[in-house]
């Protein structure tokens, strides 16, 4: 079987050479026997993701593309950390470093590029470097242990990529350019100049218009001189002004190079068997330095060696991003006008915000965006397709949404999508064409999340997202719709389902639910787990014992976090009235602990802020009052007005209503905050008529207030109903509460919810007198059983302890069992 | 102050709750202590790369603590914020015996006590 095989070797085991590799086993597992050769002693990884690496945001494990196993199930020869040195292609042999050789049928060679270092006196100094691969970002890590100042030789793409690592790793850096301004490729002056200011917010120096006339030091840089004179320290050089297609053994070797080895539309130089793509080879006179232009390189290559008819390569339109987090910057396509053509611009200097349009025979032919990017995948793929946007210009400069582009609300958009080729690019980065994503989409996949799982589109820079999910809203249609978001990332089930089953089958921890409902990450994230945890608490009120672990700081440590870590505390008082002894207790507590400030709250409440946690536990004990639970998903405050007790046009005692109202909710929790208010006539001065419960008195009874909100989105009540006793105001309260409780999504207020479920829907459950009483009952019955929390904390040593530090360690001649590592020097 | 760094006794597991933490000062340095799932004890600085949240009294989820302040999910293994975010913490070396106490690794000797965090109830 094996010897009918024909033989194909890579020569480079990177980016372009590799996802050639991906794509011709897909279309014909079983044609050759390959062999692959890497100079690089990994396995091919992300280079592009190098930048994020380097700013701290990624692993370097997490970059790789293709993990050893990847060779090994697909039955490649892999050579790691061995640079093939002569290729023989009488013999079709090729002969590597340490020894090992290889027979090929046929030949790709894939050694990208080097990264171009100025030929300066003083260039080859230790902590002179380039920024191209895994060792050179290695370097930089190290050397910003070890020293502050670095300076980064191009202000392009990868110059302040680079920069913008360095600075995250805590170094000085400064950036030298020969040009006036930064990355003159992809952006035109306005452009450039926003971008300058913004990176010199983050804290990064710029030498414009500098030439570097040598690196000074003795073994190692120490700094650098230019042209004119001047000096400049660093101990840490980065090279970054260009790259050179790597092609020494192509020379060496008899193939036709010229900036790079020469190809043919279809990967072919002029050795028989011999192929070039990636950022080595040169096609029309072009070579590449991004990754969409050879992706779609490797995909016509990969065709050819399988044997499939194919059109040839015909060269790539390019776009570019910069990944530097905290500036937005896209350019494609050509976006300087050339003759004839016309440029359309915004600028919004207030707002950071720079776009410009080429337009050439009505069509878009180059694009730049600053601060606003997320038309960029869109205006590009406009670019790609020269459509005409004839009549639709301003339409795309003045902010026209990406979304409104790709799902057809600015005409064009949707039918754009749908005229796409099929192998046209989607997603740059990872060299997703339309039909990868399609097809994804006829194979099951149905939401954003799987697409990017089984095509990676949109898994980088997620610049092609709104790409992505028009192509989901066109082919994959009602599913799309359909297609259920879990509560989070965790797992695919919603809230409703999840309650369902742990009814069902009687599910009892939160950690029971995730193992039971395969959560596909084993312990939750702060999303899931506390929501879960109200579910259970909801549910079992009787058994379930709170997972405090589970409970937000907030709700775990029973006081409000502070930006600075303190806490702030509201006790509570009960329809906001109080009373001079209990006034003075506060006083003197909050002079006691020297309480940094003490404020009315927009509740009616006293607020002590800034209490170290350390002195939560005493502050509480020495308040005695009980926690007012201003940090909690739970009932907070019961506003009050005076009502008929002074008030000349009070009609019923809303002061008595509401402390009574808050005795009987007070410690409730809920999926969100709730908050009631009792008015004393309808003038309102409570402002029942924006809270979760509001009663409103009128003459011969109370008016009752449901789903308002003051806060983020105003909204005012619905009206509930009218009753004419106090009972029946707390049995109304007390059952929209737990309807509530029982019903809405954890984190969803009762605006939202009565809005989703219907006003209508809630009257009718609520009008059935049993069901209201049971209810009732339901929240009773939860109620008793809870108990204040600042009381118990302070009352149980297993809990208070964890609001104190633990003892300093001792210096260690008088700590015990200590092993010491002993000084090598004395 | 003639002693080299290495290992200090810390506190015993019991100190910290399951999933839960504690913090404490060393050389004017606040670190924090988690307690994960499997008995595991993890030492970071306790301050957020992003705007210095007091990361102890984050959400701990298998390696991950969740800063209170922003939600920033920072790896306890290797103090890295995870993605989108960037930032790292530095972190400590800790080990549990078998008798339950828990040692840390210091990069630097003790510089003397800090008398804010001498508590005298754990010995
Ligand atoms: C202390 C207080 C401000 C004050 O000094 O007056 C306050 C302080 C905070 N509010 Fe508030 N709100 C306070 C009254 C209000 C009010 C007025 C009221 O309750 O009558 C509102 C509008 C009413 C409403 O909720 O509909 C209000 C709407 C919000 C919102 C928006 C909620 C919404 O659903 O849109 C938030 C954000 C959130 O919860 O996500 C918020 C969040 C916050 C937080 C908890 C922010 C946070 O997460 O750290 C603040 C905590 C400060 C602290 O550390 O103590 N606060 N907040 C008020 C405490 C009332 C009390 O005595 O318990
Ligand atoms: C920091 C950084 C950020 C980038 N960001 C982006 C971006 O945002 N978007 C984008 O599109 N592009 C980006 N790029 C460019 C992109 O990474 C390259 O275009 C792409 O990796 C080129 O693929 P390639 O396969 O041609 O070359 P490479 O990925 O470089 O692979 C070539 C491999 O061949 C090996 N090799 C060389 N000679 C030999 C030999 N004789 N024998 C065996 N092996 C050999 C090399 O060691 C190397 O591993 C970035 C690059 C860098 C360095
Ligand atoms: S609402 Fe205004 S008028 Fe009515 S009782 Fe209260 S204070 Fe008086
Ligand atoms: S300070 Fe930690 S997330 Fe903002």
């Amino acid at each position: 079987m094996t010897n009918k095989r024909k033989k194909l070797v890579l020569v480079g085991n990177g980016m372009a050479g590799v996802r050639t590799i991906e794509h011709l086993l897909k279309l014909a597992p079983d044609l050759y026997d390959i062999t692959i050769f890497g100079a690089e002693p990994h396995p091919n990884y992300n280079r592009i993701m190098l930048s994020t690496v380097l700013a701290g945001g990624t692993s370097m494990e997490e970059i790789v593309i293709n993990d050893l196993d990847w060779y090994r199930e697909n039955g490649i020869t892999l050579h790691m950390g061995q640079a093939v040195q002569k290729i023989d292609s009488e013999q079709r042999r090729v002969y590597a470093e340490g020894g090992i050789e290889a027979e090929y049928d046929e030949l790709i060679m894939a050694t990208g590029s080097n990264a171009f270092m100025l030929p300066i006196p003083g260039a080859d100094k230790e902590g002179v470097i380039g920024f191209r691969d895994i060792k050179d970002c290695v370097a930089m890590q190290e050397a910003s242990r070890k020293h502050r100042k670095a300076a980064v030789i191009g202000g392009g793409l990868l110059g302040l990529e680079a920069a913008r690592g360095l600075l995250n790793l805590g170094m000085d850096v400064t950036v030298i350019h020969i040009n006036e301004y930064l990355m003159e490729r992809q952006l035109d002056r306005p452009a450039s100049l926003m971008l300058q200011k913004e990176l010199e917010a983050q804290g990064m120096k710029f030498l414009l218009k500098k030439q570097t006339e040598s690196v000074l030091g003795k073994q190692r840089a120490k700094g650098l001189l230019f042209k004119d004179g001047s000096m400049l320290e660093a101990d840490l050089v980065v090279m970054a002004v260009g790259i050179r297609p790597n092609v020494a053994l192509a020379q060496r070797s008899g193939l036709a190079v010229e900036r790079g080895v020469v190809v043919d539309d279809h990967m072919r130089t002029n050795l028989p068997g011999v192929y070039a793509v990636g950022e080595c080879a040169q096609h029309r006179g072009i070579a590449y330095g991004l990754v969409a232009p050879l992706y779609e390189q490797g995909a016509v290559l990969a065709k050819g060696l399988a044997g499939i008819p194919v059109e040839g390569y015909a060269g790539s339109v390019t776009s570019t991003k910069l990944k530097v987090s905290g500036v937005d910057v896209f350019s494609g396509g050509i976006f300087v006008e050339p003759e004839g053509a016309r440029a359309l611009r915004y600028q919004d200097e207030i707002e950071g915000v720079y776009k410009k349009l080429v337009i050439l025979d009505n069509k878009l032919i180059g694009a730049v965006l600053f601060g606003e990017t997320g038309e960029g995948a869109a205006l590009f793929s406009l670019i790609k397709s020269g459509e005409s946007v004839a009549g639709r210009e301003k339409e795309l400069l003045l902010g026209l949404s990406a979304d409104a582009l790709a799902s057809g609300g600015g005409g064009g958009g949707a039918a754009r999508l749908e005229a796409m080729a099929a192998d046209e690019i989607v997603c740059g980065c990872n060299g997703v064409s339309k039909g990868d994503i399609v097809a994804a989409i006829d194979g099951g996949c149905n939401s954003l999340g799987q697409i990017k799982g089984c095509t990676k589109a949109s898994a980088s820079c997620g610049g092609c997202k709104p790409l992505v999910e028009g192509l989901l809203q066109i082919y994959a249609g009602d599913a799309a719709v359909t297609v259920k978001e879990g509560i989070c990332g965790c797992t695919t089930h919603s809230r409703d389902e999840i309650v369902a089953e742990i009814k069902r089958m009687g599910l009892k921890t939160v950690k029971e639910v995730m193992n039971v409902l395969e959560w596909n990450n084993d312990e939750g994230c702060s999303k899931c787990r506390p929501s879960l945890n109200y579910y259970l608490g909801m549910l079992w009120p009787a058994e379930y014992k709170d997972e405090k672990e589970s409970r937000f700081t907030n709700e775990r440590y029973h006081a409000n976090i502070q930006k600075d870590g303190t806490y702030s505390v509201i006790p509570r008082i009960y329809g906001g009235v109080t009373s001079p002894t209990e006034l003075k207790r506060i006083a003197e507590v909050a002079e006691k602990f020297e309480v940094p400030l003490v404020k009315f709250t927009g509740g009616q409440r006293l607020d002590l802020l800034g209490v170290k946690k350390e002195d939560l536990p005493g502050v509480w004990e020495a308040l005695d009052m009980p926690s007012g639970h201003g940090y909690g998903k739970a009932l907070r405050t019961v506003k009050t007005c005076v009502g008929s007790t002074f008030c000349r046009f009070g009609t019923q005692d809303a002061m008595g209503m509401g402390v009574r109202l808050e005795k009987a909710f007070e410690r409730m929790n809920a999926p969100a905050k709730v908050k009631l208010a009792v008015s004393g006539c309808p003038r309102n001065c409570a402002e029942a008529t924006v809270k979760d419960f509001g009663v409103v008195a009128v003459d011969g009874g109370w008016e009752l207030h449901v789903g308002g909100n003051a806060g983020i989105h105003v909204r005012a009540t619905d009206l509930l109903g009218f009753v004419k006793t106090d009972d029946e105001v707390e049995e109304w309260a007390s059952a929209f509460l737990q309807y509530y409780r029982e019903n809405a999504t954890w984190n969803e207020r009762t605006a939202p919810w009565v809005e989703r479920v219907g006003l209508e829907h809630v009257k009718q459950v609520l009008s059935d007198e049993d069901e209201r009483k049971a209810l009732h009952a339901r929240l009773r019955d939860t109620l008793d059983r809870t108990v204040d929390p600042w009381k118990q904390i302070v009352s149980e040593p297993e809990l208070r302890k964890n609001f104190e530090r633990l003892p300093a360690p001792q210096s260690q001649s008088a700590s015990v069992q200590v092993e010491t590592k002993k000084e090598e020097s004395a | 102050m003639s002693e080299a760094a290495g290992k200090v006794r810390v506190g015993r597991l019991s100190d910290i709750d399951p999933l839960g933490s504690r913090r404490l000062n060393v050389n004017g340095l606040e670190i924090a202590l988690f307690r994960l799932s499997d008995g595991e004890v993890m030492a970071v600085e306790n301050r957020c790369p992003h705007k210095g949240g007091v990361l102890s009294e984050g959400m701990v989820c298998g390696p991950v603590v969740h800063c209170p302040l922003h939600d920033w999910r920072i790896d306890l293994r290797s103090g890295e914020a995870l993605d989108p975010d960037k930032g790292c913490v530095t972190t400590f070396e800790t080990e549990v015996t078998k008798e339950g106490f828990i040692f840390l690794t210091l990069n630097e000797p003790i510089e003397g006590t800090d008398a804010a965090g001498a508590d005298s109830h754990i010995a």
